[in-house]
């Protein structure tokens, strides 16, 4: 790889990014990287935990191989001093005796080396823990950022059509002012015909004779009503009784035509 | 190798591919030091797109350390010379 801008911006990048980032870059960005370190002290720890571990497997065996000596020489002071060779056992006995030593000083750096291994574990552990809820807090964050550009996004475009929004709200406006007129136009309308200034193209308004004939026959209703009356106060004639029986027959057949003229209304 | 596109994301590309990444790198380089705006700006176009073409992106969640970085579409000449200043990309 040639050292190009690829690769200078990659040096300067590794080498600065833990500087203000965000400055440069996409927020998430840093995130990851931030993210990405923590793994990595992560993994430096569990490195650690595994070392440690390392070193107190090999003082256990070195400590067997220790106690395994120390029981052989035992085991030779017995047997010189049955064959009666004093000497001997004392130099198995004193050379077991430094062992010994030896022993004691290996099992204490065994119980530091395990007491270190488990405040490490402890520790990974607690990291694990910080890491993973960094991680989920991350994409949370990561989420919001995206939702928030696509927010911005979504902005830029509304702005971007807000002049064509201003021609739908004129056209809005137009329809609205249109149908204002039509109803401006229709109430005229109405009380034009009904000052019968307009003829009504629907039919349902009355043209002067029928209103005229309407009146008449009212009046004959009201022609009726007298006799009826009449006739009451009178006692109830058979002529009064019939006038009123036709009257509330409404159409009956044997009223005179001059009493009860019938109109058909167009 | 894991390239990244700044504001845009990563790529993984195929190590047979740097060849043709380098040579516009290096021309990417020349232009930059030379000063030639509109070069810059056509050989930046013409690397990333071919980051683009070449490389498969990774996903947004993933974790992986990029080894190169370029700068993003729209960076100027200017922008990208003050990146590699002794300040280098970040100030401080």
């Amino acid at each position: 790889m040639s050292d190009g801008v690829m690769k200078r911006m990659g040096m300067i990048f590794r080498a600065k990014a833990n500087k203000a980032l965000d400055r440069a870059e996409d927020p998430r960005e840093t995130l990851d990287y931030s993210y990405q370190k923590q793994l990595e002290l992560l993994q430096k720890v569990r490195r650690g935990v595994a070392d440690v571990a390392t070193s107190r497997k090999r003082l256990e065996l070195q400590l067997n191989q220790l106690q395994g000596q120390s029981a052989k020489l035992e085991d030779q002071g017995r047997k010189a001093l049955a064959l009666g060779r004093e000497d001997l056992a004392r130099e198995a006995l004193s050379r077991r005796s430094a062992l010994q030593q030896q022993v004691t000083d290996l099992e204490t750096q065994h119980q530091t080396l395990q007491g270190e291994e488990e405040k490490l574990t402890l520790a990974a552990q607690r990291l694990q823990a910080k890491v993973d809820a960094f991680r989920t807090k991350k994409e949370t964050i990561k989420a919001t950022y995206t939702a928030a550009q696509a927010q911005t996004r979504i902005g830029e475009a509304f702005s971007g059509i807000s002049e064509e929004m201003g021609d739908v709200g004129m056209a809005i406006q137009r329809a609205e002012d249109k149908t204002a007129q039509l109803q401006a136009r229709a109430g005229a309308l109405d009380e034009l015909m009904a000052s019968g200034a307009l003829d009504d193209p629907s039919g349902m308004a009355k043209d002067d004779i029928t209103a005229e004939l309407d009146r008449l026959s009212g009046g004959s209703d009201v022609e009726l009503e007298l006799q009826r009356m009449k006739a009451e106060l009178a006692g109830g004639s058979s002529a009064g009784q019939q006038a009123i029986e036709s009257g509330q027959n409404g159409e009956g057949q044997s009223a005179p035509q001059q009493d009860r003229p019938r109109f058909d209304k167009q | 190798m894991i390239v990244r596109i700044m504001g845009e994301g990563q790529v993984k590309l195929d190590d047979a591919h740097f060849a043709e990444l380098n040579k516009l790198d290096d021309e990417l380089l020349a232009e930059m030091e030379s000063g030639d705006e509109a070069g810059f700006q056509r050989t930046l176009g013409a690397l990333l797109d071919a980051v683009r073409r070449l490389g498969s992106p990774l996903p947004d969640d993933a974790l992986a350390p990029s080894e190169l970085i370029l700068p993003s579409p729209d960076a100027s000449l200017e922008e990208v010379r003050e990146m590699l200043s002794d300040d280098g990309l970040i100030p401080g």
